[in-house]
C-alpha cells in the first residue's frame, strides 16, 4: 500500500507492508537509524518520533498510520552543525552517555517544552517518565532540559 | 606560552566529543548497520532449561519460501565451544540442553518475517531432565548434574589470613548475618546485535556490539575451528554494555551463519525478551557472616561464605567469586579472615559478567553486618567505618599491603562533613505521618584490573594524517562510559591540541591493537596510560622532525602548539600539515605498551583461582542514602544520595559524574525493584513493564562528591570509577531502611510489598508482646 507523509520536511511516498512497523520504515527503508529500538513493546521510548508535534513511540505504530502525517525524527530536529537547543543542551550538560536512549529522550522533551516551555524539574522528570535511560541516572538528563527550557525562553543560562 | 592550557585538557569538564553525534541521530551503533543483499539470522531456543534433546523436526521451515539455511550442531565446525575461560557453552546445543535459552537451531533468511515463521515451525522433542535451581540444591547429595563432571560445583575455594575462628571466639562482640541477593539483567537500551560476512578470500568480517573485540576472535575462532588472524572485528559504540557483552552473545551464531551465506552480510538481533535470557545476568548470591570486634570496635576477625548461581555455564563465573571474595570483608583492616565461596552451575540463566563484578553481592553483605555489629556495640555507624577503614601501607582482608592510593578514609569523612549528614536526626523527627525516614551510609570498594595471573595491558597507536590531524585508534571498545572521549582529551592535552585535530577511531582489529576488554574499571587507566606514553613519543618525534626542518640544533627551544610546531626564539612555526608530508607514513604513527601494576603479595594457599586474585588498585566510595518508608504501602522513596568517591585525579569532572550518577542510579534498581523472578530455570519478567527498571521519577538528585587522590600508576593520577559506584545503594538503602523502622528484609530487591510484610510482622510483634 502506498503511504504519503511529510518527513522532517519533505514529502515522501513510500510502498509499504499493510503490517509495516513505523520504526522499520524509518530505519531500514529511509536510512533514519537515529531513531533507535530497544524493546520492540512501547516500554522504553528508545522510537519515539514526533507526529504533528506529539511523542509518538514508532514501534507501536504501523507505517500506514503516518499518512497525511507530520513527522519529525532525531535527524530532522537538528544536526551537528545546526543543533536544536535541546541538542546542544544534552551535550553541553553531560545528558548523553550510550546515547542510545537520546534522540527519544529528546523527542519527547521537545513535545514536553511545547506544550510546557517553563517546567519545573519535577514537570520534567514526568515528562520523561517514559523513556528508560540505563546509563545517567537521569541527572544530567533533568539538567540538560532545564536548562534548554531557560534558553528557549530566551533567559541566560 | 607552554603553560597555557589547552582548550580541551586535562581536568576540564569538557562535553565528551561522542555527544553531538549521538544527540543528532546520526552515530552507527552496530544496530544501526544494514547492508545491501543481507539476510537475518536467529535461533530457536531450546524453551525447557534441562532435557535431552530426541527429534528436531526442521522439514517445515527448510521448505518455506525466503528461508536460505537451516544449521543445527552437525553444522558447526571446530570445538563448538565457546566462553572466555572456560569453553564449556556449545555454540548449538548437541544432545542435551542446560538452560532455557541453548539455540538448538539455527536460521538464516531473507526477512525477519520469513526468519520469525521459520522458527516458529521448527519443533524441537526435548526430553526433560531434573531442574537444579539453587547452588543449594546442585551441592546436595545426588544432585542431578548439569554437565559431565564430577559434581555442580565449579570451584570452591577458601582463602585465609589469620586465624578467623580462633579470633572470633575471643571477640567481645560478634553479629552472625545471612543474606541472599537477586538476579540482575544489564538492561542495555541496543539488545545484542551484530552482522558479518565472508570476504571473497573466506576471511570473516563483523560489526558487532561488543565490549572484547580482539578477544572475540579467539572466541570465535575456537568454536568454530578459525584462523582468529581471519577474523576482523570492529566494535562501533556500544548501546550499553555494563558487561553483558564481555564474551560472545551473538558472535559465535553469527559467525556460522556468516560462513554460510554465500558472502552475503547477515544480521543477528536478539529481541528485548531473548536478551533477557540468551545473555548473562548478575550472579544471584547467598551469603552468610561472622563479623567479630573488640569492645573499641576495632574489626578483629571476619568468617563469611558466598555461594554464587553461575547458571548453565561458566561465563566469568570463578572470576566473579574471586573478585567477590577479595572483597567480601569491605574497605576495613580485618586481621583474622575466612572466605569461602562455591561458584555453582545450576540450570537457571547463565550469569557472567556485570559491572560490580560479583562485589556489589558482598557489599551488601558485609555493609549491614556493620550496621548490625555498630547496633550492638552501641556505637555510629559512621563511626565504626572510620575507625576500621583501610590507610595507604595497611594490609588489607586477603594480605596485600595497600600500597597505592587509598581514599576511603577521605570518603567517609566526606559524609561525616556533609550537612545533611549531620542534619539527619532533626530531618527524620520531621517525617509525616504516613512515613518512617531513615538514613544509612555504606562504606565501598572496588579493585581495577585483571589482577594477577594475566596481563592486564593496552596497546595505544596514534597516528599523524597527512593533513596534520592526530587519529587515535582505539583498542577498548566504549559501551558509553566516555573512554573514547577521554582518549582524545589525553591526546589533546599531551600534544597540546584542540579538540578538532583529534578523531578517535573505534576498535577495529584490522587497524588497532589488542588492548583487552572494556571492563574492570581498566578501560581509560591502562589504555589512557599507554596513550600518554604513545602521544609523548609522537610529540618528541614531531618536534624532532621539525626542527631538522626549520634547521635548528636545540630541540628544546621548540614546542609543539596547536597545529604547528614553534622555534620559541625566533618565532618560526611549522604548521602539522607541512610537517606530515615530509615524513614517512611509520615514521608518523606512535604504539606504546602500558601494563598495570598487580599484587605481588600472596595469601595462605597461594592463588587458589589462577587467574584474576588479587588486586593491587582499588577505588574507593562512601555512600549515604536518605528514604521514606511508607508506613501504608511499604513503599522506598530514595529522597537524597551522597556519593563521596575516590577514583584518583579527575579528567573530566562531567565524566566521572556521569559515571557517579549511573552506576547508583543502576545500584538503586538493584536495591528496590529490579528482579527477572526466576521460576523453573527461567524468567517470569520478559519485558520492561515485568523487569522494573527505574525511571527518571524514582531516581533522586545523586550528589557526587570527588575526592582526589593521586594514583601515581595511572594516567594523570586517575583509577577507574564505572564499578565502584554499584556497590553502594543497596546496602546503604537497607540500612536506610532499618533506620527508618527498625527491620532488615533477608533479601533484595527491597519491594514495596517485604518492606510491607515486614513492617506488619514486626508490628504484630510487637502488639502479642
Amino acid at each position: 500500500m502506498i503511504v504519503e507523509f511529510s518527513l522532517n520536511g519533505q514529502a515522501v511516498r513510500e510502498d509499504v507492508a499493510p503490517d509495516m512497523r513505523a520504526v522499520d520504515l524509518l530505519r531500514e527503508r529511509l536510512g533514519l537509524s537515529g531513531t533507535k529500538e530497544g524493546c520492540g513493546s512501547g516500554e522504553c521510548g528508545a522510537c519515539t518520533i514526533l507526529v504533528d508535534g506529539h511523542s509518538r513511540l514508532s514501534c507501536l505504530m504501523l507505517a500506514a498510520q503516518l499518512e497525511g502525517r507530520n513527522v519529525i525524527t532525531i535527524e530532522g530536529l537538528g544536526t551537528e552543525k545546526a543543533p536544536h537547543t535541546l541538542q546542544e543542551a544534552f551535550t553541553t550538560h553531560g545528558a548523553v552517555q550510550c546515547g542510545y536512549c537520546t534522540p527519544g529522550m529528546i523527542l519527547s522533551a521537545a513535545d514536553l517544552l511545547a506544550a510546557k516551555p517553563a517546567p519545573t524539574r519535577d514537570d520534567i522528570r514526568k515528562g520523561i517518565a517514559g523513556n528508560i535511560c540505563r546509563c545517567t541516572g537521569y541527572v544530567n538528563i533533568v539538567e540538560a532540559i532545564y536548562q534548554a527550557s531557560r534558553s528557549l525562553r530566551g533567559e541566560k543560562p | 606560552m607552554l603553560l597555557k592550557q589547552p582548550p580541551s585538557g586535562i581536568g576540564v569538564s569538557a562535553p565528551r566529543t561522542d555527544a553531538m553525534a549521538k544527540a543528532t541521530g546520526t552515530e552507527k551503533y552496530a544496530s544501526d548497520h544494514y547492508m545491501e543483499n543481507m539476510l537475518w539470522a536467529g535461533v530457536k531456543r531450546a524453551g525447557v532449561p534441562h532435557g535431552r534433546i530426541g527429534s528436531v523436526d526442521v522439514s517445515a521451515a527448510n521448505g518455506l519460501d525466503g528461508v536460505f539455511a537451516v544449521l543445527t550442531a552437525k553444522d558447526v565446525p571446530g570445538t563448538n565451544r565457546q566462553g572466555i575461560t572456560h569453553k564449556d557453552q556449545p555454540v548449538i546445543a548437541e544432545d542435551k540442553v542446560r538452560c532455557v535459552a541453548d539455540p538448538v537451531v539455527l536460521v538464516i533468511a531473507e526477512t525477519r518475517e520469513a526468519l520469525a515463521e521459520a522458527l516458529s515451525l521448527i519443533s524441537v522433542d526435548i526430553e526433560p531432565l531434573p531442574l537444579v535451581l539453587s547452588p543449594q540444591q546442585a551441592m546436595a547429595q545426588g544432585a542431578p548434574l548439569v554437565h559431565d563432571r564430577e559434581s555442580n560445583v565449579l570451584k570452591h575455594v577458601v582463602v585465609r589470613k589469620g586465624d578467623a575462628e580462633a579470633a572470633l571466639a575471643q571477640c567481645d562482640v560478634v553479629v552472625d548475618f545471612e543474606y541472599a541477593t537477586p538476579v540482575q539483567d544489564h538492561a542495555f537500551l541496543e539488545t545484542q546485535n551484530g552482522l558479518a560476512w565472508q570476504e571473497s578470500d573466506g576471511a570473516l568480517t563483523m560489526v558487532v556490539s561488543t565490549q572484547a573485540p580482539f578477544r572475540d576472535r579467539f572466541e570465535i575462532g575456537h568454536a568454530l575451528g578459525l584462523n582468529p588472524g581471519r577474523i576482523r572485528v570492529q566494535a562501533p559504540y556500544m548501546g550499553g554494555g555494563f558487561g553483558g557483552k564481555d564474551g560472545a552473545t551473538v558472535q559465535c551464531l553469527l559467525a556460522l551463519a556468516a560462513l554460510h551465506s554465500h558472502g552475503r552480510p547477515v544480521k543477528m538481533w536478539w529481541s528485548r525478551e531473548e536478551s533477557f535470557i540468551g545473555g548473562t545476568t548478575r550472579h544471584a548470591a547467598t551469603m552468610r557472616y561472622r563479623l567479630g570486634a573488640n569492645r573499641d570496635g576495632a574489626l578483629q576477625a571476619l568468617t563469611c561464605r558466598v555461594d554464587y548461581d553461575t547458571g548453565a555455564y561458566a561465563h566469568l563465573g570463578v572470576e566473579v567469586m574471586a573478585l567477590g571474595l577479595e572483597h567480601a570483608t569491605g574497605p576495613y583492616r580485618v586481621a583474622h579472615t575466612r572466605l569461602e565461596g562455591n561458584c555453582v552451575y545450576t540450570n537457571n540463566v547463565t550469569a557472567g559478567a556485570m559491572r560490580a563484578f560479583g562485589v556489589c553481592q558482598v557489599a551488601a553483605g558485609i555493609e549491614q553486618a556493620m550496621d548490625l555489629l555498630a547496633d550492638k556495640l552501641g556505637m555510629d555507624p559512621l563511626e565504626l567505618r572510620q575507625k576500621n577503614a583501610l590507610h595507604r601501607g595497611d594490609v588489607n582482608a586477603v594480605g596485600v599491603t595497600m600500597t597505592h592510593s587509598t581514599g576511603i578514609a577521605a570518603c567517609l569523612d566526606t559524609v561525616a562533613g556533609d550537612a545533611a549528614w549531620q542534619g539527619r536526626r532533626q530531618w527524620k523527627q520531621k517525617a509525616g505521618p504516613d512515613v518512617f525516614r531513615g538514613v544509612g551510609v555504606a562504606a565501598v570498594f572496588n579493585a581495577m584490573g585483571y589482577g594477577r595471573g594475566l596481563s592486564d595491558a593496552a596497546v595505544a597507536k596514534v597516528r599523524l594524517s597527512e593533513t596534520g590531524d592526530f587519529i587515535i585508534y582505539s583498542g577498548v571498545a566504549d559501551m558509553g562510559q566516555g573512554n573514547a572521549a577521554a582518549y582524545a582529551q589525553i591526546a589533546c592535552e599531551v600534544l597540546c591540541q584542540e579538540n578538532a585535530s583529534v578523531r578517535v577511531v573505534q576498535p577495529d582489529t584490522a587497524q588497532g591493537n589488542p588492548s583487552g576488554s572494556s571492563s574492570a574499571g581498566r578501560t581509560t587507566y591502562t589504555y589512557g596510560k599507554a596513550l600518554v606514553h604513545a602521544c609523548r613519543e609522537m610529540a618528541r618525534r614531531l618536534i624532532s622532525r621539525a626542527a631538522m626542518a626549520l634547521m635548528v640544533d636545540d630541540e628544546r627551544e621548540m614546542a609543539l602548539l596547536p597545529g604547528r610546531i614553534r622555534h620559541l626564539p625566533t618565532g618560526r612555526e611549522m604548521p602539522l600539515s607541512a610537517v606530515a608530508p615530509i615524513l614517512h607514513p611509520d615514521d608518523r604513527t606512535c604504539i606504546h605498551q602500558f601494563q598495570m601494576p598487580v599484587a605481588l603479595d600472596t595469601v595462605e594457599g597461594g592463588n587458589p583461582f589462577g587467574i584474576g586474585f588479587p588486586h593491587l588498585l582499588f577505588s574507593f566510595a562512601a555512600h549515604a542514602a536518605w528514604v521514606e518508608v511508607s508506613r501504608i504501602t511499604g513503599h522506598v522513596r530514595v529522597v537524597d544520595y551522597l556519593a563521596a568517591t575516590d577514583g584518583g585525579r579527575v579528567l573530566n569532572p562531567q565524566n566521572f559524574d556521569q559515571q557517579v550518577h549511573g552506576a547508583v542510579a543502576q545500584g538503586l534498581g538493584y536495591a528496590l525493584f529490579e528482579d527477572p523472578m526466576p521460576e523453573n530455570g527461567m524468567f517470569r519478567a520478559h519485558d520492561f513493564s515485568t523487569y522494573i527498571l527505574p525511571t527518571a521519577m524514582d531516581v533522586p538528585p545523586i550528589r557526587s562528591v570527588a575526592l582526589e587522590t593521586d594514583e601515581s600508576s595511572g594516567p594523570f593520577g586517575m583509577k577507574g570509577i564505572g564499578e565502584v559506584g554499584m556497590n553502594g545503594p543497596l546496602p546503604a538503602v537497607a540500612n536506610a531502611i532499618a533506620d527508618a523502622c527498625g527491620i532488615r528484609i533477608p533479601s533484595a530487591p527491597l519491594t514495596a510489598e517485604k518492606v510491607l510484610l515486614a513492617m506488619v510482622g514486626t508490628q504484630s510483634l510487637q502488639a502479642r508482646k
